[in-house]
């Protein structure tokens, strides 16, 4: 389960990426283009395996003035989503 | 025919940069005459193509054949590919890639590692690919492939020999530290076609194997992904071939050949383009085999008036030749198609009489005609 000081990683393979052709960004995963909504993005942004999720729905919060509770939900649900299908490591949690 | 200007790019090339391999698997998709050697791309060649494929809009590159690694030149695309921003895949029998080759590929950028295996058991494994030891050669490589923090998936063709051993399979994936399984039922092209009676399973295999993805997603949530490629013979309506011919994917031939699909070539019709002689945008916008089933304008009844025609687009074209003679007819695995009963009773009478054996002795092992 994800908690306020999971860390969330890319692990290799995994990766962000500008689709120039069709605009926006992506993210990139054996055998996957998922087309990121800009959203989804702004979140994939602060992963950088140091950042807590805490951090990163801090930092969201703040940069967007947004209701903090709301995004955590947010934030979680969609980390634990991309955990379900391998495109994301978890570590520090309890 | 379609006016190709106001297509989407594809997402995908796969770059068939051999049909060389070490092995010689019946199932194998490749056509019965293998290109050889003298009449590959170049590696300049090669280069052009995964540039141009980059500037038309295509995210991944799929490095596949025969065994791409046969390639001397396996590091340098692969690095190419990285430089122009594509992701990069490999797609291996496993075989002589363990060691320095693939520290080298990881360096290079290296993404995704898919290993084909031919069975969870090295006996069955050997038996199939047609080389004594090349599971254990295939293990080596998959831990390394792991080691290096890799994603790794599991490539499994399911056929009669094997149908009833999906579950174990998943559970060797797992075993492996893989991330992915890909099972795939097998296609019937090129060498997979000469051995359809005996690769073909029965009704009642295809029906428990599929029940036995379903467990196994069930069981194995969050530690595997598990995507399956069921057979249609058996079903209702078609697949959405290549998601549509000339839609979302590329095929180029160890000679440079551009495909919608890996068996396009059956269509005799058609003239495909060589990218030797022009530039992978203008072939994906405008030539003829391209154009020639996009969109729905080609469809006949019962496709053009069904609902379904901008989901399934009409299913398989070649699927379509096989078993009608045309081309642009519905898909046979369609049960609106008149040739569906036709084609049922195909399937059902290819399996009629032998016993599924995972050491089948009926099988025509690919090779050079
Ligand atoms: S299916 Fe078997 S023989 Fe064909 S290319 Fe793959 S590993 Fe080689
Ligand atoms: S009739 Fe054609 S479009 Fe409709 S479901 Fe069958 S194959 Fe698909």
């Amino acid at each position: 389960m994800i908690g306020d000081a999971t860390i969330p990683a890319l692990p290799r393979g995994v990766r962000l990426r500008e689709d120039q052709a069709r605009g926006g960004f992506t993210l990139m995963a054996p055998e996957r283009v998922l087309k990121l909504d800009p959203i989804a993005n702004e979140v994939l942004k602060r992963i950088d395996g140091t950042a807590t999720v805490a951090m990163i729905v801090d930092d969201l919060a703040r940069t967007f003035a947004a209701d903090r509770a709301q995004i955590d939900r947010d934030v979680k649900s969609m980390l634990q989503g991309l955990a379900d299908k391998r495109l994301l490591d978890l570590t520090g949690n309890d | 025919m379609t006016d190709g200007t106001a297509i989407d790019p594809p997402l995908g090339l796969l770059a068939e940069l051999t049909h060389r391999c070490p092995l010689s698997c019946p199932y194998c998709s490749n056509p019965e005459n293998l290109d050889r050697r003298s009449g590959e791309l170049d590696t300049e060649t090669w280069k052009r193509v995964f540039a141009e494929a980059a500037a038309l809009g295509v995210m991944q590159v799929h490095l596949s054949g025969g065994e791409p690694t046969a390639r001397a030149d396996i590091v340098e695309i692969t690095a190419h590919c990285r430089d122009v921003g594509l992701y990069t895949n490999l797609i291996t029998s496993g075989i002589n890639v363990a060691g320095a080759k693939l520290d080298a590929l990881a360096d290079a950028g290296l993404d995704h590692v898919q290993i084909s295996f031919q069975g969870d058991i090295s006996d069955h494994a050997d038996h199939v690919s047609g080389m004594q030891g090349s599971h254990a050669r295939k293990l080596e490589l998959a831990a390394q492939v792991t080691g290096l923090g890799l994603p790794l998936t599991v490539n499994a063709v399911i056929h009669r020999g094997n149908a009833d051993r999906v579950r174990e399979m998943v559970q060797f994936a797992v075993d492996l530290g893989a991330r992915r399984i890909e099972i795939a039922h097998v296609q019937y092209y090129g060498w997979a076609l000469r051995n359809r009676d005996a690769l073909m399973p029965t009704a009642e295999q295809v029906r428990t194997s599929t029940a036995a993805v379903d467990q196994a997603r069930a069981d194995f949530a969050g530690q595997i992904v598990i995507d399956a490629v069921v057979p249609d013979y058996y079903a209702r309506r078609p697949k959405p071939c290549v998601g549509g011919w000339g839609r979302r994917s590329l095929n180029v031939t160890p000679a440079g050949k551009v495909l919608p699909c890996h068996a396009a070539e059956t269509i005799p019709h058609l003239t495909f383009p060589n990218v030797r002689d022009r530039s992978l945008s203008d072939i994906w916008h405008h030539s003829e085999a391209f154009n020639a089933y996009r969109g729905t304008d080609w469809m006949a009844e019962p496709c053009r008036s069904c609902d379904r025609r901008d989901v399934d687009f009409g299913g398989c074209r070649c699927q379509a030749l096989a078993m009608t003679g045309d081309a642009g007819a519905t898909d046979p695995a369609c049960q609106l198609s008149p040739f569906h009963a036709r084609m049922i009773e195909l399937a059902e009478t290819a399996v009629a009489e032998v016993e599924a054996s995972p050491m089948d002795t009926r099988y025509d092992y690919r090779r050079f005609l």
